[in-house]
């Protein structure tokens, strides 16, 4: 670029923003995502319901790096540095999501699926709260983090991908630690031979305990059949929007008042002073607060829009619509695959780690998670995997544009951490059920009170994971003469 | 690569955790912090966007004035003083 005459240099300075190389790349995504997406449409229009994921992934990951929102971060610095800004940031989130879910569920289009409630919720919790701790982000934070250009967050998405196809599908020794029971009732159920659901514990675990649960939105656990009474009153006010204010005054009584009356110089506070405490929560860190609306928003309105794409084409799951398209790898013997139609992002993952797994010859269809009833389809059909791949896209758009994009190629430390983490997430994600999002986020917000078992699990987690990284780190310093800390 | 912690001269003091991510920046952030007194400045050198967020809101809560935020190339330098 030449700066010898004015003339250049105005049109260098009008056309600026696309003169910077990072900026280039970022319209550069942006083109090959809308030329990648007319060119399938191209090939068939009912690819659409397969690229609204992808649409819905990269807004999300715009959001999650514009606001940090990393819901890791919602337990961990609690404990760590003693911040509720990114818990506040949630709670904002699921209050929004929970009001558009009920919205969507009056209007016919809710997808939602409630989670079966038993002990394995808070365990699965448990487990992931405290391997987010060592990743540094959670599922959908580490997917907008690799689109930052962070090499180690690409590492935690493979060890969750490769250590739940491994969980789901491993038989072993490990078998025999299932309890008797749980054998018997698998078997009992008689599921097809081609599933041997004896043999793994996972199956055990799933037909032999899971499906012995029952799981229910608290609106059909109450029976009530008033749709608007069932939506908006009981499972929006009470199982969401009320749990949400006591969290996010407990947040402000043990986390923030102390440090606002300082700074506003009050010692005797009265009701009004925390009222405004709060609101200043609120906004104290407002792009993660614009987040948390922007996503609460967005996850609601892609229950609807997938809701009304299932309508248009009278389809239950999209492995219907693979089917009619010729598309029949990868199915399930049920001819489904996954497809929630709302935000979620692990077991897209496990299915990445298993489809590479069989493609390397290893049978990953003998058992329920992926051969019964999420299939293992082809990377390149994998709608849900399309929202992953457009959460990092989204996020590497915004932090081209915003000059944050660096790559960042990890410690041995850090890769480690990275390895050992995803896979203690990946585990804990299919014991729970799901990671935060899944199991938490969106049950929560559809009014199934697992999702806040998932939660005390995963803030325990991520309690023991802090006391964990305290010890590390303390024993790391005192090894390192340079590091003083 | 490691976290580099020292002081630089009378009442400063430089952290440099480029290449780590969370939580390690906000927590090497606040274990600096309690190394030094009142009124010392720490210069703090990261690369990881999202503890940036935190460490503002870890200023905000115990009163630290961060009050020089400087970015460049994906690398964050703040200057914090210790309230």
């Amino acid at each position: 670029m030449s700066n010898d005459n004015n003339a250049v240099a105005v049109a260098v300075e009008k056309e600026g923003w696309l003169a910077q190389r990072s900026n280039q790349y970022a319209v550069g995504i942006m083109a090959l995502v809308l030329l990648g997406s007319l060119w399938t449409l191209s090939i068939d229009t009912r690819y659409i319901y397969l690229l609204v994921y992808v649409w819905f992934g990269m807004v999300y990951g715009m959001f999650l790096q514009y606001g940090r929102f990393c819901m890791a971060a919602a337990v961990r610095d609690l404990f760590a540095v003693g911040v509720p800004r990114m818990a506040v940031g949630m709670m904002i989130a699921v209050a929004l999501y929970s009001i558009i879910a009920a919205t969507v569920t009056v209007g016919g289009f809710s997808t939602f699926h409630p989670n079966a409630m038993g002990w394995h919720i808070m365990l699965g919790g448990l487990i992931f709260g405290f391997g987010i701790v060592f990743t540094g982000g959670c599922a959908s934070g580490s997917l907008y983090k690799a689109g930052e250009g962070n090499v180690g967050s690409m590492l935690v998405i493979v060890a969750i991908s490769f250590s739940q196809a491994i969980f789901v599908s491993a038989s072993g020794w490990f078998d025999r630690l299932m309890p008797t029971a749980w054998v018997e009732s698998a078997v009992a159920k008689d599921m097809p031979e081609e599933l041997s659901v004896q043999d793994g514990w996972f199956d055990i675990f799933t037909a032999g305990y899971v499906w012995d649960l029952k799981g229910a939105t608290l609106a059909e656990t109450l029976g009530i059949a008033n749709p608007f009474v069932a939506s908006f009153l009981v499972n929006t006010l009470v199982v969401t929007i009320l749990p949400t204010i006591a969290i996010l005054v407990l947040l402000y009584a043990v986390y923030y008042k102390k440090g606002y009356m300082r700074r506003v110089k009050i010692s005797a506070p009265q009701f009004g002073d925390h009222v405004r405490g709060m609101w200043s929560m609120f906004t104290s860190s407002k792009n993660t607060a614009i987040a948390g609306i922007g996503l609460g928003i967005f996850a609601g309105l892609q229950m609807w829009v997938t809701g009304a794409l299932r309508d248009h084409y009278q389809i239950y799951n999209f492995g219907e619509m693979l089917s009619a398209m010729g598309h029949t790898t990868g199915l399930s013997i049920q001819d489904t695959v996954f497809d929630p139609g709302y935000w979620y992002i692990t077991t897209q993952e496990a299915q990445w780690g298993g489809w590479i797994m069989q493609q390397m010859g290893i049978n990953m269809t003998d058992n329920i998670f992926f051969g019964l009833e999420n299939g293992l389809p082809n990377p390149l059909l994998n709608a849900p995997g399309f929202m992953s791949i457009g959460i990092i896209l989204g996020a590497a758009v915004l932090a081209l544009s915003r000059r944050e994009f660096k790559w960042k190629l990890p410690s041995l430390e850090t890769a480690m951490f990275a390895l050992i983490g995803g896979t203690l997430m990946g585990l804990g994600a299919r014991i729970g059920m799901g990671c935060n999002i899944g199991a938490f986020f969106a049950t929560v917000t559809n009014g199934d009170p697992s999702g806040w078992v998932f939660l005390a699990g995963m803030t325990l987690g991520g309690y023991l994971g802090v006391k964990a990284f305290n010890l590390w780190i303390e024993r790391r310093s005192a090894k390192q003469d340079e590091c003083e800390l | 690569m490691a976290v580099k912690f020292e002081q630089t001269g009378e009442g400063e003091y430089r952290l440099d955790v480029c290449g780590y991510s969370c939580p390690h920046p906000q927590v090497y952030t606040k274990k600096a912090l309690q190394k030094m007194a009142s009124g010392d400045v720490l210069t703090l050198v990261f690369d990881n966007p999202s503890s940036g967020e935190s460490i503002i809101a870890m200023c905000d809560n115990e009163g630290n004035d961060l009050y020089e935020r400087n970015s460049e190339g994906g690398q964050s330098i703040w200057k914090i003083r210790k309230a």
